[in-house]
């Protein structure tokens, strides 16, 4: 923490005047050693007054609200992947309000040029002709989408979403770095980055009178909807996200909910007769905007790019027959072409008579020949950029090349010019952040701003998205690089309304009306995650009760007593209903079995078989955030809690079984909340009576491969006896058939309470009654007056079983050694239930079939 | 001359395709050199929608979807040009050095070689290769007339190919093309393309059509049952000029033009996305070029 640079300050011993100082940097807080700016006087003497020990509280109850929130960002490539959370600094970025109405103004006359070069070059492209841009800097950049020219509309308006990083250079004036106009990102974290910030440090936020952003997304809601063809008809607008996997996920799903859009991904629409359709579980439902966060070139495989998965075929027509709109449309991405940046000045006197009034970053390039003059001159000041990233090719800094590289460098340049951008490297203002070690700290920060456009021109967010460096001393700033972002205060010159400081959480904006679009990947994927949960919980408890015999066992035997019995037939149930054969089950058990730990270790950790308690918690975890947009911010908490003890069992930290205990206990209470935070908090729609039906189909499944293995065949009384016990124990029916039944555990009182008792929420009848109510109400076409497909299964099985007699059940075979009917029975639920299962997938999960190229037609080439 | 092009494409999958959605370039456009009078295209099963509009090129590009089940799809185009005669030869020594092609539309204003800067870049199908662009050095000599260099290199390039449509697909790179020295015209052109991008003079790709039986006495033209396609080149005061590397000739009454852009991908004859169809699909192609009676009709 020691940098020769930073001046001790006067009065070290406080938060603030600790803050470390770097000449020629611009400092966002101090003007020199403890020597705040105006703007942050206030903020400043606050933190202080706070005091370390309280920032840090503050610091972990932000941290865990980030955690409970569930807010993540993916970082490609990274072990922790997908589910990292967020990374937030408590110390916000201040900006006082005379300066900001300046930044506003360049960003909206920066918007609006950026829309009339938008509306050129898929227009007239008059600036070609004119000569203000070269022809190759403009057809050699990949995202100039040739399909998508001569699009038109009639109000002029193109760019409907921007965003712009800025940073401020060592004179204190802010420049533009980039521009982001393919699907700006960043905008739903802003807004996390405040509810965090406005619930952690409610009294210095409400008496910093910071301006709010809801009124931003209103607008953006309102821009939105002026877009469809008939505004005041309720749009149905969708916000289209390449799925689970992407950077931002999160904040594809949170803004989804945020703004009241469904959440879909590009097989959840279809184009037919001109219009763009959600398919939803029982029609087609027609879609008037789409908010795009699928890069535009993966947005229709049959006119962009043919190797698309993430798109809808025939998407680009209807929007040239103009019945639906994009924003941003198709072929913006254009506009972030880096060699763009060198011509903004005279695309400002083409288009505006003005001068920018932010500058950008001195940007060449190398297409042109006084550029590639200057640049080569000066190679060493600048920092090189592909035009086009290809082939990996990277930012460099010229002055840090070897002799070769740089010649290298140089002679890439000379045969392929139009290929390099060059930029003057920004040394980008400073910024205060917590540090670990709970001290002040610097990092370089760069503020990414929004705007969305409104009438005829643009409103700009009063706030932003500011990401710091990861280091000290580096100017990358990226949070795929790990850095952190820091919430940005607009500072008031007069306090707002009070009532309305604090943002509104996602779910109070939240208009979906009940039973809302449920597209059919939706569906499926709650269908998932209620067998999963399900099958979760069920194995959970099941090696609770297997742990609990084998501490037993250890100490029975050393008492001198051989039966083994029960442990053993649990362990055989352990490796039928996770079907990780041959466990326990099979010739070359016996090993196994007479040292089962490490066996059952593997059933628990290892996320490589298909049927452990890791995978299909991972498999949980995917189900569910492919649907975050679904469930509550409660449940989503839950979904975190079990994501934390997921990583608990895998960590390698588990050298034994024993230590795997408190996991599993949390698990099944985290398993229990889920369950219950289900029933009790998501809206009985449709698409949480495929939630149950999954759960309830997993549970009988479960209840009648732990029957069926225990059970069939016979034991001695005695041990019997004790089976049952621990079986009515992992099916949490002890008590029930406790208070049912006084004297001891006999098989047909047991098949009462667990199979047929439809009383009792945890046997198989009650599964089953539960499953017939849900079939009920799904959308089938009702008009032939029959029962579906799945009606007629569960209602066969539920007869089956009200009809069957506990005690035939029980009867065991001529030959003694099976009980024949309890066998069969149980076969044929499961083999009902496994076909309910699939006719709930081809009825309503219908994934198209597989989408594919035609074999083009090639001239000269008979096939 | 007058013709009626019929070109039908017919593919048969190995299962049922529950949709499709296709985009066609199989309308010839119009063009200094020929009027395409009536165009019809026919789609089996039956397309819910069919739109016609001009692409960035100025192509005739369709767009049309089936929403029928079906296991066969039958498109038949049928299209009435009129190919206008050429007046005077071509004068092959127009004093233009190729050499100079480049340094005049760097400095030109007038919109047409702007226009043709756009041609003297890589594309999906063209990209620079050394090999290639040392391949096209020998026609390339210092101060030659662009159209004789260009000339040249059409000749060199039928005499060093072969015409074999079963060794190249149109995922075959150029540079294997260039190694194996076989292809078919869609080939030729690109690689014709190639060598002149790399030696900084525009040129462009020509997707169209042959005439089917040659006018007694001459010689059945190669690719004529097929679409068939050739290059374009850009001179600065002078225009665009054709050549068809693969039957090494200038193209003139026998030649329709279809459509023009920077490579085959641009003006694919039919291309489509469909959901299903197995893993086998059937393609087959036939065209059909009949010269209709002048005063006929």
């Amino acid at each position: 923490m020691s940098d020769p640079n930073a001046t001790a300050s006067m009065d070290g011993n406080t938060l603030c005047g600790s803050c470390a100082f770097v000449d020629d940097i611009h400092n966002e807080m101090c003007t020199g050693p403890g020597q705040l700016r105006p703007h942050w006087e206030y903020f400043g003497r606050s933190l202080d007054a706070m005091g370390k020990d309280e920032l840090v509280r503050r610091y972990r109850e932000a941290r865990r609200l980030i955690r409970d929130n569930d807010v993540t960002y993916n970082i490609y490539n990274d072990p922790q992947g997908i589910g990292r959370p967020w990374d937030l600094d408590m110390i916000p970025l201040l900006i006082g309000s005379e300066e900001w109405s300046v930044i506003e103004a360049g960003l909206i006359q920066r918007a609006e040029l950026l829309n009339l070069v938008l509306a050129d070059l898929y227009g007239p492209r008059r600036l070609i002709e004119k000569g203000i841009l070269p022809p190759e800097l403009v057809y050699s950049f990949p995202s100039y989408l040739r399909p998508c020219a001569g699009i038109e509309n009639s109000d002029g308006r193109y760019l409907h979403l921007y965003a712009a990083d800025l940073a401020r250079g060592p004179d204190g004036r802010f420049q533009v770095l980039a521009d982001r106009t393919q699907a700006p990102s960043g905008a739903g974290y802003a807004l996390e980055n405040r509810i965090v910030m406005s619930r952690v440090m409610p009294s210095l936020f409400r008496d910093s009178h910071v301006h709010r952003l809801a009124p931003f997304f209103r607008a953006m809601r309102s821009s939105l909807n002026s877009l469809a063809a008939y505004p005041d008809a309720e749009p149905r607008i969708v916000l289209l996200s390449p799925g689970v996997g992407n950077e931002s996920y999160f904040e594809h799903a949170y803004l989804a909910n945020y703004l009241g859009y469904t959440l879909v991904q590009g097989d959840d629409l279809t184009v037919r007769d001109g219009r763009v359709w959600l398919k939803t579980l029982d029609k087609l439902q027609q879609v008037d905007v789409i908010l795009r966060r699928v890069d535009d070139e993966y947005c229709d495989p049959l006119e962009l790019r043919e190797d698309s998965y993430l798109g809808v075929p025939g998407l680009l027509q209807v929007v040239r027959d103009g019945n639906v709109a994009i924003a941003n449309p198709l072929g913006s991405g254009v506009l972030q072409n880096p060699g763009l940046m060198a011509f903004m000045p005279q695309l400002a006197q083409y288009f505006l008579g003005e001068d920018l009034r932010i500058p950008n970053a001195g940007t060449w390039w190398c297409g042109n020949a006084e550029h590639r003059r200057y640049v080569l001159a000066n190679l060493d000041k600048l920092v090189i950029k592909p035009f086009v990233p290809v082939n990996k090719q990277r930012t460099v800094f010229a002055s840090k090349l070897a002799d070769t590289e740089r010649k290298a460098l140089i002679r890439q340049i000379e045969t392929r010019p139009h290929m390099f951008v060059a930029q003057s490297q920004v040394i980008l203002s400073a910024a205060p952040v917590l540090a670990r070690n709970a001290e002040l700290d610097s990092r370089h920060v760069v503020v990414r701003s929004y705007l969305v456009s409104r009438d005829q021109s643009y409103v700009v967010m009063p706030g932003a998205l500011t990401r710091v460096s990861d280091k000290r001393e580096n100017f990358m700033v990226s949070s795929q690089q790990g850095g952190a972002s820091k919430d940005t205060w607009v500072l008031a010159s007069e306090p707002e309304k009070q009532d309305t400081l604090i943002v509104s959480s996602p779910h109070v904006m939240h208009k979906r009306p009940l039973g809302g679009d449920v597209p059919s990947r939706v569906a499926d994927n709650l269908f998932w995650l209620g067998r999963y949960a399900e099958r979760a919980e069920g194995l959970v408890r099941l090696l609770r009760v297997v742990q609990l015999y084998l501490a037993d066992s250890s100490q029975v035997l050393a008492s001198g007593r051989q039966s083994n019995f029960v442990l053993n037939q649990l362990l055989r149930v352990v490796t039928h209903t996770t079907k990780l054969y041959p466990g326990f089950v099979g010739e070359d058990a016996e090993l196994r079995l007479a040292s089962p730990e490490e066996e059952l270790l593997s059933v628990i950790v290892d996320h490589n078989r298909q049927g452990s308690l890791s995978q299909t918690l991972i498999a949980l975890l995917v189900a569910a955030r492919s649907v975050r947009d679904r469930l509550s911010t409660d449940t989503l908490r839950v979904i975190n809690d079990i994501d934390m003890e997921l990583s608990g069992l895998q960590q390698g930290n588990l050298q034994h079984l024993n230590d795997a205990d408190d996991e599993l206990d949390n698990l099944i209470t985290a398993l229990m909340s889920l369950s219950g935070l289900i029933n009790e908090n998501m809206t009985h729609e449709q698409g949480w009576r495929f939630l149950e039906i999954g759960r309830r189909i997993e549970r009988a499944v479960h209840t009648t491969t732990l029957i069926r293995s225990a059970l069939v065949y016979p034991a001695q009384p005695d041990d019997e006896s004790v089976l049952l016990e621990s079986m009515l124990s992992i099916l949490d029916s002890l008590m029930t058939y406790k208070r049912n039944f006084l004297l001891g555990f006999e098989i047909p009182e047991f098949l009462d309470v667990v199979l047929l008792n439809e009383t009792n929420p945890r046997s198989v009848g009650y599964q089953l009654a539960r499953i017939q109510t849900h079939a009920g109400y799904l959308p089938v076409d009702r008009s032939r007056q029959q029962l579906s497909a799945e009606e007629r299964l569960v209602l066969e099985l539920l007869t089956q079983l009200r009809l069957a007699d506990a005690s035939d059940l029980a009867e065991i075979g001529t030959d003694a050694s099976i009980r024949v009917k309890m066998d069969r029975v149980m076969d044929h639920i499961q083999q009902q239930l496994l076909e309910l299962s699939n006719v709930m997938t081809t009825t309503y999960f219908r994934k198209d079939e597989q989408i594919q190229q035609l074999v083009p037609t090639r001239p000269g080439g008979m096939e | 001359m007058k013709y009626r092009v019929t070109h039908v494409t017919h593919y048969t999958y190995s299962k049922s395709v529950s949709s499709c959605y296709n985009l066609a370039h199989l309308f010839p456009r119009s063009s200094h050199r020929q009027v395409c009078f009536s165009s019809t295209i026919d789609v089996d099963p039956y397309a819910t929608r069919i739109v016609e509009r001009d692409d960035f090129f100025g192509n005739r590009a369709c767009f049309f979807s089936v929403h029928t089940p079906h296991q066969m799809l039958t498109v038949t185009a049928v299209s009435e040009i009129e190919i206008k005669p050429l007046g005077n030869l071509l004068d092959m020594a127009f004093p233009v050095p190729w050499d100079e092609v480049n340094d005049i539309l760097r400095n030109s204003t007038r919109s047409e070689d702007l226009d043709a800067r756009q041609y003297l870049l890589e594309s999906p199908f063209i990209s620079l290769d050394e090999n290639l662009h040392k391949y096209a050095q020998a026609s390339f000599t210092p101060g030659r007339p662009v159209l004789e260099a260009v000339h040249d290199l059409m000749d060199r390039i039928h005499n060093d190919f072969d015409y074999d449509p079963h060794t190249t697909t149109i995922a075959t790179p150029l540079r294997e093309v260039f190694k194996k020295r076989k292809g078919v015209c869609q080939d030729f052109a690109h690689l014709a393309i190639s060598c002149l991008i790399s030696h900084g003079i525009p040129a462009r790709y020509i997707s169209g059509y042959l005439e089917t039986i040659p006018p007694p006495g001459q010689k059945r033209l190669e690719g004529a049952d097929a679409s068939h396609a050739w290059f374009s080149v850009y001179v600065p005061d002078f225009g665009w000029v054709d050549f068809d590397p693969t039957n090494n000739q200038i193209p003139m009454e026998r030649h329709i033009t279809t459509a023009w852009g920077r490579d085959y991908g641009d003006v694919t004859p039919l291309k489509g996305v469909i959901f299903g169809g197995g893993k086998t699909h059937k393609l087959c192609v036939s065209v059909d070029v009949e010269a209709l009676e002048s005063d006929g009709l």
